[in-house]
């Protein structure tokens, strides 16, 4: 059933409305367990909208093996996606910086306030992001230090690559995440993709990893595909490559591919001059995980980040 | 007057990122000014360029007290001045959300570092700031709710009103926030405008520097006492919210006193043109902050009133 959990006038014969579709078990026990999907956040990550359509068509197509409620919001930032603005247009506001919200705030922080108060009660959360669209990431769940011990045996489930265990910082404090979990909503992180794309192969992998968890937790008793261990890793075993010159960035690896310590990542070019401004190369042996996708640098660009100590066969 | 530059970037396409400080007297690092860190704050990068004059007149006439230094970076960001964008272009990153910054990490980051690494170490932190929202102020100064700020210090600007803000996580990132951490006593001037040049108030930040830093034994500088402000806390203020959306014609605007009841501002049907809801005062005070664009939101804030407050 499609809801509509928030909804503001725009100025001009408009609203603003922000929807999810409720799907329920055919036969209702009154103790279902529910999941919550929620996606498009940020306007230019779309790799969750493929995820919600492929939810939702597997559950629709075997309505029988449905057990608990899932919650799907694929547009949390509607306006954003619909004009290629990665926060909220009218006012350029990362709407994941403004949660958990209020009632007493402007437009966004009203409609912050109403998603929040939606989603409380799930028995989970998947927070589906796609990067930027600066960034290509491998399937990975964030989950800050803090709330590792509980959101680590979950993340297992969802078959992601690896599973980033990062110190907690204060500016995060913000995040439709971190309110949630603040809430008592377990809630995943998944950063996979690249913004402006659907990576196919990243979403039906995603997809697997959320039917695997709905199974585990109960709420979907279909057959699953067997999901992958993810590396589990901390801040520490994370090496980052900075552009030190501004330019054309032309990489030399792939994602996901394992490199040694000074191996070539790839060079700032400098179409002016023909010159290689800048020979990238890796802080340490260990496998890619995230790859400069748009060419264009400035010194300090984030170009890569390698997973320490890790070789993918 | 000394002009350096204290920050360099080069761009693959742009001429170089020059981010210029001004220097006035020597000696101990007494107060540093910033301007312009986004775009559209061009009220802030005017009010700058017309403190940078006057201290330059009074340093030519020896008012600045010995060992003493001032630094005043009028902008951080002409690179998204030049091209009419609010945030770094590349990115859109606000810079006034890098602070302190990292040298070794993202762009706006290492100019946070570069920009920070001057700009602390001195006693008093001025940064002329622009809010999120959309709308006109009165001048006044603001200060964030570290457990270092000193509201006391704040009322010499002379301004009519001091707001203390409680941090948000999203505000341990700004350059106010950042100073005070440092050990720099940091207010934020506001003043009528930011993507337009307001004249009357850009006169009135300047002068309420330069009071400040008379008063502060920086400057020998003979100027009006301002105001003893009115001290208050953000969240004190009532906020009005638009129960519709449409065209909004304002009646009232910032600092002027209000009744309960009094009409705000009507909300217009955009097609027809009739009146499809007032706004009145829901409390006697006055108007601290009001909703300048003429399209508005359902829910948007039209204007917050300083509670029972009189001229």
């Amino acid at each position: 059933m499609i809801e509509t959990i928030a909804s503001v006038d725009l100025p001009v014969d408009e609203r603003l409305m922000i929807q999810k579709n409720r799907i329920e078990p055919i036969k209702k026990t009154g103790k279902e367990k529910r999941i919550s999907l929620v996606t498009g956040t940020h306007g230019d990550e779309l790799e969750g909208q493929f995820v919600c359509y492929e939810v939702n068509r597997i559950i629709r197509e075997n309505m029988e093996c449905l057990k608990g409620i899932v919650d799907i919001y694929p547009a949390m930032n509607p306006l954003g996606i619909d004009s290629i603005t990665r926060g909220i247009p009218m006012v350029d506001l990362d709407m994941n910086r403004i949660f958990p919200g209020t009632a007493e705030g402007n437009f966004t922080e009203y409609i912050a306030s109403r998603i929040i108060d939606d989603i409380i009660g799930s028995d989970m959360c998947v927070d589906i992001h796609a990067s930027n669209i600066y960034l290509r990431e491998m399937p990975q769940v964030r989950i800050s230090d803090d709330t590792a011990d509980k959101l680590v045996p979950y993340a297992k489930m969802i078959n992601v690559d690896f599973v980033w265990v990062h110190a907690s910082a204060t500016v995060l404090e913000s995040t439709l995440a971190h309110s949630l979990n603040m809430m008592g909503v377990p809630t995943l992180v998944v950063e996979m993709g690249v913004g402006m794309r659907i990576t196919k192969e990243y979403c039906y992998q995603l997809v697997d990893g959320i039917f695997n968890l709905m199974h585990e937790m109960e709420i979907w008793d279909g057959s699953v595909n067997p999901v992958r261990e993810p590396i589990v890793s901390q801040d520490g075993e994370v090496g980052y490559v900075n552009a030190d010159a501004s330019g054309i960035f032309v990489p030399r690896v792939s994602i996901w591919q394992s490199v040694e310590k000074g191996e070539h990542i790839g060079d700032i070019l400098n179409p002016l001059t023909g010159l290689v401004e800048h020979r990238l190369v890796s802080p340490m042996a260990g496998t890619v995980f995230t790859l400069r996708e748009y060419p264009i640098v400035y010194h300090g660009s984030l170009i890569s980040r390698v997973l320490g100590g890790v070789a993918i066969c | 007057m000394l002009k350096e530059t204290i920050y360099s970037l080069k761009a693959p396409y742009r001429d170089e990122l020059r981010v210029t400080g001004y220097r006035f007297g020597s000696g101990e690092k007494a107060a540093c000014i910033v301007g312009a860190i986004r775009g559209n704050e061009i009220q802030q990068l005017y009010v700058c360029s017309q403190l940078i004059k006057a201290l330059k007149e009074l340093e030519e006439r020896k008012a600045i007290v010995s060992n003493h230094e001032i630094l005043v970076i009028p902008s951080v960001n002409q690179y998204s001045m030049n091209i009419e964008k609010r945030f770094w272009a590349v990115d859109n990153t606000d810079i006034n959300r890098m602070f302190p910054g990292y040298d070794l990490g993202e762009t706006t980051q290492r100019i946070a570092a570069g920009v920070f690494e001057k700009a602390k170490g001195y006693s008093y932190g001025i940064q002329f700031a622009s809010f999120y929202m959309p709308g006109d102020f009165v001048p006044h100064v603001r200060m964030m709710e570290t457990g270092y700020q000193n509201a006391s210090l704040a009322n010499l600007f002379g301004l009519p009103y001091v707001v203390i803000r409680k941090p948000r996580p999203i505000d341990t990132t700004t350059l106010n926030y950042n100073w005070q951490l440092w050990d720099t006593n940091a207010f934020s001037v506001y003043t009528k405008e930011t993507d337009n040049i307001d004249e009357q108030s850009a006169r009135i930040a300047v002068s309420a520097v330069l009071r400040f830093l008379t008063r502060m034994g920086i400057l020998h500088y003979n100027c009006h006492s301002g105001y003893i402000a009115s001290v208050f806390y953000e969240n004190e203020l009532t906020t009005v919210h638009a129960s519709e959306a449409g065209i909004l014609r304002r009646h009232r605007f910032p600092g002027e006193e209000v009744r309960r009841g009094d009409l705000l501002a009507e909300i217009l049907d955009p097609y027809e043109g009739t009146t499809k809801v007032q706004v009145l005062a829901p409390t006697d005070g006055i108007i601290f902050f009001s909703h300048k664009k003429p399209l508005v939101i359902q829910k948007d804030i039209i204007c917050r009133i300083i509670r029972r407050l009189h001229e």
